[in-house]
């Protein structure tokens, strides 16, 4: 394998991160309008004009060429890989490499999605002789909860984890949640109450799924170089990676370790030159409670079958030794259905110091972390206020 | 992903048709690739492993083991699945996997385990289609 891809090692930084100005129940406002303000917020967080943006990475439209429209921008690079909800977090590479290649210099990574309350959304369906409605639709299996589910209770046969543990996640992230105003659900709760709550699929509670909301989220990057003129402490991009394994849950490689983050994770470390023990803070996708725990494993932060006893004892909640999901993640801050650019936006505030009641003290190094698909994707990316 | 929105049942491509006749019939047919000497799914005119175009279509033993399952508690109304219904992934006897429904044995965790061996049997669900569906050996 070529090693020019470490040549893209701190290129880039994040220098604007923005959301929407709503998120959650938002049925006055469409998925276009939810791409503008996160555009918005994340320009006046850069120091930046609408003009200077010259690349547009977004994702979750029939086509790439309408959000640059809406917003009144003539991106002379642009982008709409599709892989699911970690796509934005590929975009971050996409971008670091369009910059470092010198096609363009400031890149717009926008998402916005009317998630619950579906307005102003491209069509999504299955067409009739897709594969998917041949060899899984039939069976039920149109909803995530289905595929995330298989992964989870082979995990169980395989490794002895348990309900109470994929619970332990869901609590970790509710506590970080509560220290978060924008975050949708802040009561607390506890082992029993997510192992109480109804089943959706087994072995997934209520509150081992996802919210569904509305939001937008926007990043802004830029090569190092120019981040240094500009008013915000530059978060670098230090490694990144991804991988696509498969697209139909059925013909996942391993149902009990999640083969495309461990490529994408392995790829990102060696990027960014360091190891997990460095990482102060991990923002992981939580579509489910399982999830975290097979990114845990497959990026090497404990061995493989052991991520259920990593995140036992709360040690992902705050005051813990594993500060994740700090905005409250997916199952409690918002999920718009392609939440991987909320694993961006919190890294680098928390790697700025900006979290106040939930800040990591002292964060220098982050990960993010995020699925696309039904385990179908992964990406990777490692960050960092140190050049 | 998608949510259907009415009774979808698999509409056959050129290249998978012979499955779904096979089915209809109540056979369970698998592509075969003669170069790797191995079974493939789902079916290609091509096999995924080595790209080779000498694939053949072959009869199935129609047993396997679930290798996992989830216990769907909202299934799309539009499917006609009982609720809760179990779906699982079957590894057949042939070292392929495909995703079925389970019958036969109640939508309780307490009554399926992985490995448990399985066989396969076809459900008609329309003129032209019959979809695989497996239950556990041994029971009628």
């Amino acid at each position: 394998m070529s090693s020019g891809y470490r040549s893209l090692r701190r290129r880039v930084a994040i220098v604007g991160v923005g959301e929407s100005d709503e998120l959650g129940k938002l049925p006055h406002k469409s998925a276009l309008q939810l791409h503008m303000e996160a555009t918005r917020n994340a320009l006046a967080d850069a120091g930046l004009a609408k003009s200077e943006i010259d690349a547009v990475f977004t994702s979750g439209r029939n086509t790439a060429a309408d959000v640059p429209e809406y917003l009144g921008i003539k991106p002379r690079f642009v982008s709409g890989t599709q892989v699911g909800g970690c796509s934005f977090i590929l975009h971050l590479e996409h971008a670091a490499a369009a910059i470092h290649a010198g096609l363009c210099e400031v890149a717009l990574i926008t998402h916005g999605e009317s998630g619950f309350s579906r307005v102003g959304m491209p069509q999504q369906r299955w067409g009739d002789d897709s594969v998917n409605n041949q060899f899984e639709v039939p069976f039920g299996a149109a909803a995530p909860a289905v595929g995330y589910g298989l992964v989870a209770t082979r995990h169980m046969h395989e490794f002895g984890t348990t309900s109470e543990q994929l619970a332990e996640v869901a609590v970790a992230t509710r506590k970080w949640a509560a220290l978060n105003p924008r975050a949708l659900m802040r009561d607390p709760i506890t082992v029993d109450d997510v192992l109480s709550s109804p089943l959706v699929c087994w072995p997934f509670h209520l509150l081992d799924c996802c919210l569904v909301t509305d939001g937008g989220g926007a990043v802004i990057v830029t090569s190092a170089e120019r981040a240094r003129d500009l008013p915000k402490k530059p978060v670098y991009v230090l490694g990144t990676g991804e991988c696509v394994t498969h697209q139909m849950v059925s013909q996942m490689p391993s149902f009990a370790r999640w083969e495309a983050a461990v490529v994408s994770g392995a790829r990102a470390f060696e990027m960014a030159g360091v190891k997990p023990s460095d990482i102060d803070v991990a923002e992981l996708y939580d579509a489910f409670t399982i999830v975290p725990i097979l990114a845990l494993e497959a990026l090497g932060f404990c061995k493989p079958g052991e991520g259920g006893s990593f995140v036992s004892g709360q040690r992902t909640a705050p005051g813990g030794a594993f500060p994740m999901n700090t905005n409250g993640g997916g199952l409690s801050y918002t999920h718009t259905g392609m939440y991987g650019i909320f694993t961006i936006i919190e890294a680098v505030r928390q790697l700025r110091g900006e979290c106040g009641p939930r800040q990591v003290p002292g964060a220098k190094t982050a990960i993010c972390h995020g699925t696309g698909g039904i385990w179908s994707a992964a990406a990777t990316a490692i960050l960092s206020t140190e050049r | 992903m998608a949510e259907t929105s009415r009774v979808l049942l698999p509409k056959p491509t050129p290249e998978t048709r012979p499955f779904w006749d096979s089915a209809k019939a109540g056979r369970l047919v698998l592509p075969f690739c003669d170069d790797c000497a191995r079974f493939f799914f789902y079916p290609r005119p091509f096999c995924p492993r080595c790209f080779s175009g000498r694939v053949r279509w072959q009869a199935a033993s129609g047993r396997g083991r679930l290798h996992t399952f989830v216990i769907h508690h909202r299934p799309p109304r539009n499917l006609r699945l009982p609720t809760p219904c179990v779906i699982g992934i079957v590894e057949l006897e042939e070292g392929v996997r495909l995703m079925a429904n389970i019958v036969g044995v109640p939508a309780d965790p307490g009554h399926l385990r992985c490995e448990m061996p399985l066989v396969a049997e076809f459900e008609d669900a329309g003129d032209d289609i019959a979809l695989p569906r497996f239950r556990p050996v041994g029971v009628p």
